[in-house]
């Protein structure tokens, strides 16, 4: 890579250094690209106490003709700038230079700037303020755009330029004067603006220019992300309100359309730009009293319903047009999945809150009755029973000949489909609700004191891996990785051949939600409400959806939707890439089971004891 | 592999209670196993590293680091790798120091944290994932760099293998490419450079990005800013594929057909890297070079 400019610090001046036989250095209050910003007093006010703010720029161009351009344009800027009469504009008094450093001696503003409000505040800045300072902003850049014979572009908007009073009014500081010592050395120049549009890469610095670093100012103190340490130009990849959702939709429009990509589909000017802020500011004023709509919500109609006894906890299953669920009345359902109508019903001594497993014209299920039940999908009819020794709250998993089932007896049951008979029962530390996954030739499976196993065809061992606190999720093996969650409030994602983690994802809150994996998206549920999408390889969040009580039921994908209930007793509907919500559906109860996606119908069971079945 | 893991997760197998279970039989589990993956040799990794100062320049401001580890015996085999290569900042001060800065305290923490697992030291499981370990690897390099070099900058591809899992961390414009079976080379890595951004953003042509003027300038780099995110994933080591960590003086200068044309008619890895580097050099060197080149047997 090329040679470049130098960057070293270079050394500040001492306090109680005289500039010019006329400013006392007090001391530094700003480092900057190319000097330092000193807070002096002014010594031809011996009576009173005038501060000044000094800006110190370093030549450092070895050239001596290139340097003394490079004086003669700060002199040319510093004079123009002297012109300016703005109150958001600090008053110049004085400049000059000595050995290889030029001054500008500013006005003192008594504030703080916008960066460091920013990184100061704990929370987000409020809409109201941030809005605020945004019309001052197009009122100074409308000013210094209309100044004649020749727009002033102020070209480095920023927080760090942008000064907050005491009065709370926004000053400007920083009129690029500086960038005049900057020796236009090709190189691996770091840390591009963030704040500037990609057409100043090109040279081209208009009044749009600014339109956009204004919105990209805006979009920070907003968001508190700094576009610095993000991809350039990618502020349509992060709306305001995905990263704090206060902000209204009018000012995130408002702020987007100064930061197009495009220099056409920007505000025209600043001026424009603050009547947009105006109007932002004037609507929402009004639209924080009304309560949100709920149009979406009341369009989605149920197909059918069906009422069970009691409360359903489980998730359906479907085989050749029947689904089939369980109720907490103890009771098996076989209903016609087309129109609700009741086929069978199987009684069981226990509640039933898993999945049914269906194969081969039989459906496998487990009961709190401590039984896996085998029943006949069409007769409704006992095929066989299974015993084990404590309630079964895992959902069979048939793979190989065999059903792979846990049991809160602590074991983990391989069973043969054919006798009934266990092929080998697997012992672990405590009760086992996870749902087994089967892949890689190895059953994956984890319990409700946190361990997690690994366990081969024969019943052995694999390899063990152990979560802070009790695994109910059920894993899923996807590309390798084996992903699951866990009450410790973490999503983990291991190797799939050898247990080591791969990553760790901290979810808000405990979670008992079985993961869904389509593509490089992961999904899962907790306990504070939220639904996350993490990217796979990158265990990045891609996005989250706050519902309005814990998740406990598992997500499902469906074509581009994600399907997931929650204890709000809502089943949603959202967009699988971006999280947007496409419909949602209030049921009577709280929803802790899953859903089940089949023909583009999504059919749900809920604890107000009905099952629905609804258009996805 | 297996004792190693078990070692890693250190509990007994659980008795099992043999009297009311019937085992599959022999039979059954023969076939299952024997199915399409049957295993056979031990898998091991093998690399190689080219590098060169290039024909333009005086100072060689790259930097390479290759550790390729093999633990086989009768349970079981892992192999462990890592790699990286760093490009320092001819723009600013003492790249070279912020390169070697940065392969050194990368390396450094990761393997001080695998050392009492790889041989088994410690009982306890390693509770931390293999993303953050490198992500806290790549602090660590931050904050040395920040604090020796002040000023200076790296870019930073490193590759962390075990077993089939290939876990990369990544900051500035030095690549990973995985070369696959099938002959197709793709990088897996995306460049945190201006050019890159605009192209990806359809502001300016593949043409266009080759000959732009600020072709060097990156908006994320090792030493510099607070709060560095470097890009880190996890992805499956391809089978007989090749994984090629390279600096932009060869990426820079060499195209991918003529990349994967070269590797190809190399008679191996280290052979491969020679020519990589050969060829770069062949089209003028204006930029440091370095190459490693991975395959995971067996
Ligand atoms: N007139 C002033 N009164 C009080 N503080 C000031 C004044 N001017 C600048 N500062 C403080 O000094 C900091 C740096 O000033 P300024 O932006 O002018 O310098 P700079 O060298 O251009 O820095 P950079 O290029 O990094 O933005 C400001 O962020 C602000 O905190
Ligand atoms: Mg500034």
């Amino acid at each position: 890579m090329d040679d470049g400019n130098n960057s070293t610090p270079r050394r500040q001046l001492q306090a109680g250094t005289t500039l010019s036989q006329r400013y006392l250095i007090q001391e530094v209050i700003g480092v900057g690209g190319m000097g330092s910003v000193y807070r002096a007093r002014d010594l031809h006010f011996p009576n009173v106490v005038k501060l000044v703010a000094v800006k110190e720029m370093i030549n450092l161009a070895p050239d001596p003709l290139v340097r003394q351009t490079i004086v003669q344009n700060f002199e040319r800027e510093a004079n123009l700038l002297a012109t300016l009469n703005h109150p958001s504009i600090p008053r110049i008094y004085d400049y000059f230079s000595q050995d290889d450093r030029s001054y500008l001696v500013l006005e003192f503003i008594h504030g703080k700037d916008l960066e460091a409000i920013i990184t100061d505040t704990d929370g987000f800045l409020p809409e109201e303020q941030v809005l605020a300072w945004g019309i001052e902003l197009c009122d100074v850049l409308a000013y210094i755009h209309s100044h004649s014979p020749d727009p002033i572009i102020f070209r480095d908007m920023k927080p760090s330029n942008v000064m907050i009073n005491h009065n709370g009014d926004v000053i400007l500081v920083d009129f690029g004067i500086a960038k005049t010592f900057q020796t236009g050395v090709k190189g691996t120049m770091i840390g591009t603006e963030g704040y500037s549009p990609p057409e100043q890469y090109r040279g081209d610095a208009t009044p749009l220019a600014d339109i956009y670093a204004l919105g990209a100012t805006l979009h920070h103190a907003l968001t508190r992300r700094d576009p610095r340490l993000e991809p350039p130009f990618s502020f349509a990849e992060r709306p305001i309100r995905k990263m704090n959702p206060a902000v209204s939709i009018e000012l995130e429009t408002v702020i987007a359309t100064a930061l197009q990509y495009n220099v056409e589909e920007r505000f025209p000017s600043a001026a424009d730009m603050k009547d947009a802020l105006v109007s932002a500011g004037r609507k929402t004023g009004v639209l924080s009293h009304l309560p949100t709509s709920n149009l979406q919500a009341s369009a989605v109609k149920p197909l059918w319903t069906f009422t069970c006894e009691d409360e359903i906890r489980g998730t359906p299953a479907i085989h050749q047009g029947t689904l089939f669920i369980g109720s907490y009345d103890n009771n098996l359902y076989a209903l016609n999945a087309a129109d609700g109508k009741f086929l069978w019903k199987y009684p069981t001594d226990g509640g039933i809150v898993s999945r049914p497993g269906v194969y081969e014209g039989n459906v496998y299920f487990g009961s709190e009755d401590r039984r896996l039940h085998v029943v006949g999908a069409r007769s409704g009819k006992v095929v066989w029973t299974y015993y084990t020794d404590g309630p079964i709250r895992s959902s069979p998993r048939v793979a190989e000949g065999h059903v792979f089932i846990g049991s809160d007896d602590h074991h983990l049951h391989a069973v043969n489909l054919n006798t009934g008979r266990a092929a080998w029962k697997f012992e672990t530390s405590s009760s086992v609700r996870s749902t087994p996954f089967v892949a890689n030739e190895l059953v994956y499976v984890g319990n409700e004191s946190g361990d997690f196993y690994t366990i081969d065809f024969r019943g052995e061992m694999k390899w063990r891996f152990q979560a802070k606190r009790a695994i109910t999720s059920s894993p899923i093996v996807a590309g390798q990785a084996v992903y699951f969650g866990s009450m410790d409030s973490t999503l983990y994602a291991l190797d799939a051949r050898n247990g080591w983690i791969l990553w760790r994802f901290r979810l808000g809150k405990s979670s008992i939600v079985s993961p869904a994996v389509a593509e490089n998206i992961v999904i899962t549920g907790a306990a504070d409400g939220f639904i996350y999408a993490i990217e796979t390889q990158s265990a990045r969040e891609l996005w989250r959806f706050r519902t309005e009580h814990q998740v406990s039921g598992s997500p499902v994908i469906y074509k581009d939707s994600v399907y997931c209930g929650s204890v709000d007793g809502q089943i949603y509907c959202l967009e699988y890439r971006s999280g947007r919500l496409r419909w949602k559906y209030a049921t009577k109860g709280p929803i802790t089971g899953s859903p089940l996606v089949y023909d583009d119908i999504v059919y749900i069971g809920s604890t107000d004891h009905q099952v629905y079945a609804l258009l996805a | 592999m297996l004792d190693f893991f078990r070692k890693l997760f250190k509990k007994p197998a659980p008795r099992q209670d043999t009297a009311t279970t019937a085992p599959l039989d022999e039979q059954q589990i023969q076939s299952i196993i024997s199915g399409p993956s049957a295993r056979s040799d031990i898998q091991q990794l093998i690399s190689a590293c080219g590098q060169s100062v290039g024909k333009q320049r005086d100072l060689n401001e790259d930097s390479i680091l290759a550790i390729t580890a093999t633990l086989a015996g009768n349970s079981g085999n892992t192999p462990f790798g890592l790699y990286i290569v760093a490009d320092g900042m001819g723009g600013h001060q003492f790249g070279e120091v912020a390169s070697n800065t940065a392969i050194r305290t990368v390396a450094g923490t990761i393997m001080r944290k695998f050392h009492p697992y790889l041989f088994n030291l410690k009982p306890e499981p390693l509770d931390e994932s293999l993303q953050e370990i490198i992500l806290s690897a790549v602090g660590e390099a931050q904050k040395t760099i920040q604090r020796e070099a002040p000023g200076s900058g790296t870019t930073l591809t490193a590759a962390l293998i075990l077993g089939q899992q290939v876990t990369i961390a990544h900051v500035g414009d030095s690549r990973a490419y995985m070369i696959y079976a099938d002959g197709r080379i793709e990088p897996v890595t995306r460049d945190h450079s201006l050019v890159k951004r605009l192209e990806e953003l359809g502001h300016i042509s593949p043409d266009e990005a080759a000959n732009y003027p600020h072709r060097n300038v990156l908006y994320r780099a090792l030493g510099q800013g607070e709060g560095l995110e470097p890009d880190i994933f996890t992805i499956p080591f391809p089978s007989a594929g090749t994984l090629m960590l390279c600096s932009d003086g060869l990426w820079g200068v060499v195209s991918e057909q003529d990349v994967l044309h070269t590797f190809r008619e190399s008679p191996n890895l280290q052979r491969a890297c020679q020519n990589l580097v050969a060829s770069a050099n062949a089209a003028g060197g204006p930029d440091n070079i370095s190459v490693v080149l991975i395959q995971l047997l067996g």
